[in-house]
């Protein structure tokens, strides 16, 4: 199996989608010749043409509307915000329009769109280059949400979102696009919509979070492992809507003591959804309160460096807090 | 039914190429709207029903718009006050019963919706919402899947004067200039957005902006159902022919209340109300029909008594209709069949 990185299997689930059914094409700012500010659709303009991968005007609202109808129309349209920061514009379609067609037309329309958009911080983005907006869209009935942490997760889950009939937010993170790498099968395959998966067996703590903080987490887990005989067990949500109850619960049972992880910011966040779901179903299986490490409750992360820092994730906050809670 | 005139196009309607039989059928679709506008707020202010909102005064011009498009091919989003444009495209008054009882059997939305929320793909009528002008750009997504398709597909939409305020008019109106794509945008201007008269939401002309998107933006008198037809007819051509969109504002009047939540004797006077009501168009349109020997007293007296019973049953029909039950209040929030959307 070939190792490839996380923004190439993003690109080779487009590509190969856009080659199996003449329905999918993507649209976004400067997604055509150039192929993406991060180059997420290199090559996809070259191969398929100007209508197939659409240089839209610089207008998020209309990227997602334009394709919102396209939806309904019967296409299977990915449209890419630049960044999650600046898909705000896009809200109202989102919210009011994508994500109730189905519902207020008693399923007379439906509206198989992908919105992919990067998230995250790390790259010295600021506060407009760097935000998490999951917990805006995420309660949003009608809308499902994933956000991987991997590459194969990630091209399965755009083939599965590309696939599905109902809207479906991509959260991409834009930090893991060329710092994760791992092997990704050729061809197709998917990974479902709605499940969760482990991605370390551990028997002590729980961890549960999506997207970049697992990675730290994994590192942190092995450092534990070695230096302190902490096992963790951690739990990759894949999907923030629908959560898979299943899966967390399980996980949470496992070890009676859990941490939620997520760069969102803490108040409002999936973690508190989270959190909730076990704290109803699992009391009385918890040995420790129910932790949440997640971003601080300001507008946003700064530019500067030490500021940058201190608001992100890393391995070391991870191990910390995991010990912390291994110790409770 | 009389036939003389038209053939030799020396007639209003048979220079436009629309028969005796289309241009009786347009009357009788003005009619059959404001009858049916008159009876929904009849019912609300009997109690019947909880809220109806009107498009009084501006059916001659939307039965003008929707005789101009192709029913079998083209795609409609028309906003709140369209009933005579839907009516036209194929709803009936049966259907409009049923969404403004809120009942089950709605086509439109099951009775989710307030009424004038329109839907139905049968009719090529793409479902609507609330928040104003989010359809714009729907239209133009239908229209990008038509030219990516190669189909011969035009989709035209509506909205308000107050709505061509909103990014998505303008969005939508530059990304269909951009791509030279198949829709006709419909600003409606009847004059009031809620209490706002239209001196306090633009200072200038609404057609005039298409001028900055690059296409042509024309403004037709909308008591002028004739000229309407005409404008929408060569805008239609124009898409279909690959020259892009086309803008068109009607000028109209809204004489009712914005809907039966307002009173509209808070920002207006009924002098100015009663004075635009005279200038109604549709008795208008009946003395023309006379004027080339399509219609008498005779027919009026007979389209009257089958509009009255028409209502009178379809009145009934949605009061006595079931409401979905609230069982199925979590049905459709995502597809039930895993696999909808592969078979399609």
């Amino acid at each position: 199996m070939p190792v490839m990185e996380y923004i190439e299997a993003i690109r080779t689930a487009m590509k190969e989608e856009m080659e199996r059914d003449s329905r999918v094409f993507v649209m976004g700012e400067d997604v055509g010749l150039k192929g993406g500010v991060f180059g997420t659709t290199k090559g996809l303009q070259q191969q398929f043409g100007e209508l197939r991968s659409i240089d839209t005007p610089l207008a998020e609202s209309a990227i997602a509307g334009v394709a919102i109808g396209a939806a309904m129309a019967g296409m299977r349209p990915i449209a890419e915000m630049q960044y999650s920061d600046f898909m705000f514009p896009a809200t109202n379609q989102i919210i009011s329009e994508a994500a109730k067609i189905r519902y207020r037309s008693n399923n007379d329309f439906d509206c198989p769109l992908v919105i992919r958009a990067p998230i995250g911080g790390g790259i010295f983005g600021g506060l407009y280059h760097s935000q998490c907006p999951e917990s805006v869209f995420f309660g949003t009935p009608g809308l499902k949400i994933v956000a991987p942490a991997t590459a194969y997760d990630a091209k399965g889950l755009l083939l599965s979102a590309i696939r599905d009939p109902d809207p479906v937010l991509f959260f991409e993170n834009k930090k893991c696009y060329r710092l994760i790498a791992d092997n990704v099968p050729e061809g197709e395959y998917t990974v479902p919509i709605g499940k969760s998966n482990v991605m370390r067996e551990g028997t002590d703590i729980t961890v549960i979070g999506y997207s970049m903080p697992l990675h730290f987490a994994m590192q942190a887990a092995e450092e534990l492992s070695r230096e302190e005989g902490v096992e963790a067990h951690i739990l990759d949500l894949r999907t923030i809507q629908p959560l898979d109850r299943e899966g967390i619960l399980e996980a949470a049972a496992r070890t009676g003591k859990v941490l939620i992880v997520h760069e969102d910011n803490k108040t409002g966040g999936v973690g508190a959804e989270v959190a909730a779901m076990i704290s109803e179903e699992l009391l009385y299986d918890l040995d420790a309160p129910i932790r949440r490490l997640c971003a601080p409750d300001v507008p946003a992360m700064p530019i500067n460096p030490p500021g940058e820092k201190h608001y992100l994730l890393n391995k070391d906050k991870l191990k910390a807090a995991m010990l912390d809670l291994a110790k409770f | 039914m009389t036939q003389t005139n038209s053939v030799t196009n020396d007639t209003r309607h048979a220079a436009l190429g629309l028969t005796d039989e289309r241009v009786v059928q347009m009357y009788e679709k003005m009619m059959l709207a404001r009858r049916f506008d008159e009876r929904g707020q009849l019912l609300q202010r009997a109690g019947k029903v909880n809220f109806h909102i009107s498009g009084i005064t501006q059916e001659p011009s939307q039965v003008a718009m929707a005789f101009a498009m192709d029913k079998e091919k083209d795609w409609f989003l028309p906003y709140y006050r369209d009933y005579a444009f839907v009516l036209s495209v194929g709803m009936t008054v049966k259907e409009l019963m049923l969404s403004l009882f809120a009942k089950a059997e709605d086509p439109n939305s099951a009775g989710r919706q307030m009424p004038g929320h329109f839907g139905c793909k049968r009719l090529r009528i793409v479902t609507g919402s609330s928040p104003v002008t989010t359809q714009v750009p729907h239209a133009v997504g239908f229209a990008l899947t038509a030219k990516m398709r190669g189909e011969s597909s035009v989709s035209i939409v509506s909205f308000g004067e107050g709505s061509s305020n909103q990014g998505d008019f303008h969005e939508g109106c530059n990304f269909a200039g951009v791509m030279k794509l198949p829709v006709i945008f419909v600003c409606q201007n009847n004059g009031y957005a809620i209490s706002i008269p239209f001196s306090k939401q633009s200072a200038g002309k609404i057609s005039d902006r298409a001028l900055g998107y690059g296409f042509p933006g024309i403004r037709v008198d909308g008591n002028d159902p004739f000229e309407v037809y005409r404008v929408f007819r060569e805008a239609h051509e124009r898409a279909l022919a690959g020259e892009g969109p086309t803008l068109i504002e009607i000028m109209t009047y809204r004489v009712t209340p914005h809907s039966t939540s307002d009173n509209d004797m808070a920002y207006r006077t009924k002098e100015e109300v009663d004075a635009h009501r005279a200038k109604d168009s549709l008795p208008a349109f009946r003395s023309y029909l006379e004027s080339v020997g399509l219609w008498s007293e005779e027919k009026e007296q007979e389209l009257q008594a089958n509009i009255r019973k028409e209502l009178d049953e379809a009145t009934e029909y949605g009061e006595r209709a079931p409401y979905q039950a609230v069982e199925d209040a979590f049905r459709y929030v995502y597809a039930e069949d895993a696999e909808a959307g592969e078979v399609r």
